[in-house]
């Protein structure tokens, strides 16, 4: 057997290949991308040791309070060397969250894609449902699910679901209509199309929402930390700006944006090995 | 050249019994098909013809089973068409592969679908790829493909799953006219080879008199089908003799006269 990469594209219509030094294209890539996050520290360590301003600590300092944060031995207070513990109660729920919402979003989303009465029914309703943002939900959380992580969980869910379900939905009804045809002149009609075109031309779709839907669980668990949980990164933040400690502040949202970036890079990597037959997916 | 005989014969593979397809645009009635008939014998090689709108698609997706006609008859081997199967296999213009399977897995779906173990899968790709001589790029995607040897899995996929009649819909319409005449070539080949029966939609005058036993013209407003011309010129046809040339002066002028009946 041939292996795919090697033996890929035709000779008259071969898409012009990258130049032959991968690896130099690859610094020359990260040394542009790291223009403005290099900027922007620049303009923050001028602007805190010039004292344009006393409110938000040196990069220096803050980097300090990081190690601390994560291992202690520095000031040893009472968020010394939590991180970890932090993280992980984070991690827990937009994870937890997440999954909740993928393993409702998904079936809803095929049903709805796929079933006429099931989208006559369900899809206004979502539809009605959808302009309210995850954040005017919280105080009703609150009031049904108290002050604490239940009340964090169910935002994430939240937060997850609508991305999941549109894009389940979207996938599954744009299947072109020729790969019907095609398949059922081949012999595969009825309930088996399902799982032989529906879902994986669906899938690119799908993962998208999946994506997306990650993301935003990321970006609602601060919020939906807020509600007075003793852990999480969003409850280091709120603790942080409460005791007027902004190194902890600025400590707790580059955590948030280091692990939220790695996690959105995995679901990539997934999706892109699971996608590659896709000429669209490559992120 | 000589219309088609209308003598007594064994059953055709398709017979098309006075067959009329209209559609609904909104309000606006559209007669597709009025009126066609047509039988077409095991192993032979049909084309259809015809400017656009004068129904050659429908016919060949009613032949398929993916349309129903509106009134007459559809019949293969005597019986009506009633929905799409394997014993029918349509290659689209736009090749619609599976974008998400490789060669192999494209033209493994059929034989797969007909529950064939995985062994007979194996031997029955092993040979299609061969035939369409895509061994190097049996793990390759159709997104890695050129056009031309898209439809080669289009045709290998067809094939493998015992189709007696292919039905090809502008197959190499959409290729460069490099790649479009080693396909026709090859494609006569494989059908002389399988003795497969092949009802071929094109707008290529010159396709179809290199094709062809026979050329079935068909004219616009309302589709019907308009002559049917036997092709007795020996294969392989040279485009460029005198006999072939002749043909195409009749079919063209056929083709054009229904154009300016139209624009008077």
């Amino acid at each position: 057997m041939v292996d795919v990469t090697s033996s890929a594209p035709a000779a008259d219509e071969a898409p012009p290949r990258k130049a032959s030094l991968p690896h130099l294209g690859k610094a020359r890539d990260f040394a542009l991308a790291m223009i403005v996050p290099g900027l922007l520290l620049l303009l923050w360590y001028v602007a805190t040791t010039q004292r344009w301003t006393r409110l938000i600590p040196t990069p220096g300092e803050t980097a300090e309070y990081m190690v601390d944060f994560a291992f202690g031995g520095i000031y040893d207070d009472a968020f010394s060397a939590t991180l970890h513990i932090h993280l992980l109660a984070s991690m827990s729920r937009v994870y937890g969250g997440f999954l909740l919402a993928a393993m409702v979003a998904l079936p809803l989303g095929l049903l709805i894609g796929r079933i006429p009465l099931a989208r006559k029914t369900l899809d206004p309703f979502f539809q009605l449902m959808r302009p309210i943002p995850v954040t005017a939900w919280l105080p009703l959380s609150m009031i049904l699910f108290g002050l604490g992580a239940k009340s964090a969980f169910s935002l994430v869910f939240l937060g997850a679901f609508y991305p999941i379900l549109l894009n389940t939905i979207f996938g599954v009804k744009n299947v072109d209509p020729k790969l019907f045809e095609a398949a059922s002149m081949l012999g595969c009609r009825g309930n088996a199309q399902f799982f032989r075109v529906v879902l994986p031309a669906a899938l690119p779709s799908i993962f998208t929402g999946l994506r997306l839907g990650l993301g935003l669980a990321w970006f609602v668990i601060v919020v939906g930390e807020m509600t007075g949980v003793p852990q999480g990164l969003g409850a280091v933040i709120m603790d942080g700006r409460t005791l007027s400690r902004t190194e902890l502040v600025i400590c707790g949202m580059i955590v948030i944006g280091i692990v939220g970036y790695l996690s959105d890079r995995i679901v990539m990597m997934i999706g892109n090995h699971l996608l590659r037959w896709s000429p669209t997916h490559h992120g | 050249m000589a219309e088609t005989d209308t003598l007594s014969a064994p059953l055709p593979i398709i017979d098309i019994r006075n067959v009329s397809k209209t559609f609904w645009l909104g309000e606006q009635k559209i007669e597709a098909l009025s009126g066609a008939n047509l039988q077409i014998r095991k192993g032979e090689f049909i084309c259809l013809i015809g400017a656009s709108g004068c129904g050659k698609s429908t016919l060949l997706r009613i032949m398929a089973g993916f349309e129903q006609p509106t009134a007459g008859e559809a019949l293969m081997w005597g019986k009506p068409i009633t929905e799409p199967g394997p014993s029918r296999g349509m290659v689209f213009q736009d090749y619609a592969l599976f974008p998400w399977l490789t060669v192999r897995n494209n033209i493994a779906f059929g034989p797969k679908s007909q529950g064939r173990s995985t062994g007979e899968v194996k031997d029955i790709c092993d040979r299609f790829i061969e035939m369409v001589g895509l061994q190097k790029f049996a793990n390759a995607y159709p997104h890695q493909l050129s056009g031309g040897m898209r439809q080669r899995v289009a045709i290998a996929r067809v094939l493998a799953n015992d189709a007696e009649l292919v039905l090809m819909d502008e197959p190499f319409g959409a290729l460069d006219a490099m790649t479009r005449e080693r396909l026709q070539d090859e494609l006569l080949e494989i059908w002389e080879r399988t003795k497969l029966t092949v009802v071929f939609v094109t707008h290529a005058i010159e396709e179809a008199i290199f094709l062809a036993d026979r050329v079935v013209v068909m004219s616009p407003g309302p589709g019907r089908i308009d002559s049917d011309n036997r092709l007795t010129l020996p294969r392989p046809r040279d485009v460029a003799s005198p006999e072939f040339n002749e043909i195409r002066r009749d079919l063209s002028a056929r083709l054009h006269s229904h154009h300016a009946k139209k624009a008077a």
